[in-house]
């Protein structure tokens, strides 16, 4: 008896082990992890139990309609709210606890334009890449290299209002990641954007994910869900899907990811807006 | 625009009196009489606006704000003063505003005396004789001596200047970043909360002793002050207000959700630092809730110092207290700012 009772606890044991070190690999393959996430804001619960996980290099879309969540849930993970209960990690560090860490290691570009509109376009790299830490040598080169790509070194005197909005966007991107960082957070970024600016962005983000950054992209273009290598669909604050777009096409029937949109959203009981 | 206020406002916040208008009803029309009413208009501070046959019609004209004192000469005046050495005038004075009416009668006073010791010497031919000893006295004015009131508001107005631009300015500087959204792309970033505020407040700094220098050129030429005191500790002094007061417009930004909202809780704290500055009342003279109010407020140390440097020419050390006071303010603001402005929200 004594023996055996022995023997379930080593196996135990050992079970235990083999758990936490899973975990520990779980953490150094993912850029990002949550367990029963929630926010609330009094009885209303903006995000319910939900979680995920995200791939290093993954680019991963978080879909779902206006009010579904989608925001604040991002707002949680960047670092700018407290969540009221569940677990996260981002870039293996606590949402609770490491905020500041996170936020080196992260970046981030809203849904509202937020750069400086009345510093011109050099002048909004140096600001942000000097907040980011970036060395002098390093950053120069870094914004001539940034000038370059988005051609707009005879503008980079120009105050970033005066810019059209497709511009203005891929500048944000751009400053967005000019501290190489582990993820960045793209909030609507092409909202309001021309098609041929749309597809330009897209290209950019996929650069700067085969430069090993992973991507998390809010849209409500479906079209660009299709780009992305998993998707998740937020209805009323909860996932209700998490696939590849291939997968969910498969297992809602559905011809294009718009229809599994439109299958899921429909069920959705939070007024729009 | 400081500079435009710093060279209006003086003009508009004066104590001295001109152009007091008078209403003269002479039921005597005597030589005496006469002399009387030019030794007024002579002197400068009154202006003859109008001729009254009557009290009541010269009280009309009291009711119309065409006049703000009333000169009475009774009939007979020139008789009575000559027979009996002694007659009387009526001085009727608007008293709407305390001041003003105060020091137009002291005017008055003063010149009817005037007069009254010239008649005397006239009627009297023996002077020496009937003269009482009196007991003169003299006045001396330290520091102030010839009583210039500009001397005494325009360094207070400089201090408010300089409140108003710190005050307002930084009060909606975070504030209209919130509005705007960029605040939300500071605060993913690993900026340091009190980096952010050291960095908001260094350009209004610097506006402020811009505006400060402005100032003293403005005095030195316009006003012809120079401080009798050092530079040095001006510039000390108002390099600390500075930062203290940009610390409690930040802090008002903190928490205010729009620029409105920013605007009018700045607005009333203005209004009753100003008011309670020491700068147009004393504060000694003011009650006792007032008073306690007045220590709480970073302005009426900073008007206090001002003139104790600029008129009486006090040293650093003279002051240290207050410089220690202000120092304490901006440590206060400062630092409830920087613990108020939250990056991650609740």
């Amino acid at each position: 008896m004594k023996i055996v009772l022995w023997s379930t606890s080593i196996k135990a044991n050992s079970q235990w082990l083999i758990a936490v070190s899973r975990i520990q690999n779980n953490m150094e393959n993912k850029a990002i992890t949550t367990d029963k996430l929630t926010k609330r804001f009094g009885d209303f619960i903006a995000v319910n139990e939900i979680s995920f996980e995200v791939d290093k290099g993954e680019i991963f879309g978080f879909l779902g309609a206006n009010g579904a969540g989608k925001t604040t849930a991002m707002r949680m993970l960047i670092g700018l709210s407290k969540p009221t209960a569940g677990k996260a990690s981002v870039a293996g560090f606590d949402v609770y606890q490491q905020t500041e860490k996170i936020k080196k290691s992260i970046g981030y570009m809203s849904q509202k334009f937020s750069l400086y509109e009345d510093l011109s376009v050099q002048e909004n790299i140096d600001l942000f890449g000097s907040i980011y830490g970036l060395q002098k040598n390093i950053l120069k080169q870094k914004s001539q290299q940034l000038l370059s790509n988005l051609k707009l070194e005879d503008d980079k005197n120009k105050l970033v209002q005066s810019l059209p909005l497709g511009w203005k966007q891929k500048l944000a991107f751009s400053i967005a990641i000019i501290h190489n960082p582990q993820i960045v957070f793209l909030d609507e970024p092409t909202g309001g954007v021309d098609p041929i600016t749309r597809r330009q962005f897209w290209d950019m983000i996929y650069a700067a994910s085969a430069n090993g950054i992973t991507i998390f992209v809010t849209t409500h273009y479906m079209d660009e869900a299709e780009y992305c290598n998993r998707v998740s669909i937020m209805v009323d604050g909860k996932i209700e899907a998490l696939d590849s777009p291939n997968n969910l096409k498969k297992k809602f029937e559905a011809k294009s990811m718009d229809e599994v949109f439109q299958q899921l959203a429909r069920k959705a009981k939070r007024a729009d807006g | 625009m400081p500079t435009v206020q710093l060279l209006i406002l003086p003009l508009a916040a004066t104590y001295e009196m001109k152009n007091i208008s008078l209403s003269v009803i002479d039921n005597d029309h005597s030589t005496y009489a006469q002399q009387l009413i030019n030794k007024f208009t002579a002197s400068g501070y009154f202006k003859l606006t109008d001729y009254s046959a009557s009290y009541k019609e010269a009280l009309h004209q009291v009711e119309k704000n065409n006049a703000d004192i009333i000169l009475q000469i009774p009939a007979n005046f020139e008789k009575t003063l000559i027979r009996e050495n002694k007659a009387s005038l009526s001085l009727n004075v608007n008293a709407i505003n305390g001041s003003t009416a105060g020091l137009a009668a002291s005017y008055a006073g003063i010149i009817i005396k005037n007069f009254n010791a010239e008649i005397r010497e006239k009627i009297l031919q023996t002077p020496a004789a009937n003269m009482q000893p009196v007991i003169d006295i003299t006045y001396s004015n330290w520091y102030n001596p010839d009583l210039n009131y500009k001397k005494f508001m325009v360094p207070g107005i400089l201090v408010m200047l300089l409140s108003l631009v710190g005050g307002f300015l930084a009060a909606l500087n975070i504030v209209s970043e919130k509005e705007k959204g960029t605040i939300e792309q500071i605060n993913v970033t690993p900026v340091k909360k009190t980096t952010f505020i050291i960095s908001k407040i260094i350009p209004f700094w610097i506006i402020g002793m811009i505006i400060f220098t402005v100032g003293l050129i403005i005095c030195k030429l316009v006003y012809n002050i120079t401080p009798v005191g050092s530079y040095i500790t001006l510039y000390a002094f108002a390099a600390i207000y500075m930062l203290a007061f940009l610390g409690f417009g930040l802090l008002i930004s903190t928490y205010s959700d729009n620029q409105r909202q920013a605007m009018f809780v700045a607005f009333f704290f203005m209004l009753i630092f100003i008011l309670l500055s020491g700068e147009f009342t004393p504060i000694t003279s003011m009650p006792q809730w007032a008073q306690v109010v007045a220590k709480l407020n970073p302005l009426s140390y900073f008007v206090a110092v001002m003139r104790l440097v600029m008129l009486k020419g006090s040293s650093f050390t003279d002051v240290s207290s207050y410089f220690l006071t202000i120092c304490g303010f901006g440590a206060l603001f400062n630092t409830w700012a920087i613990l108020n402005y939250r990056k991650t929200s609740g």
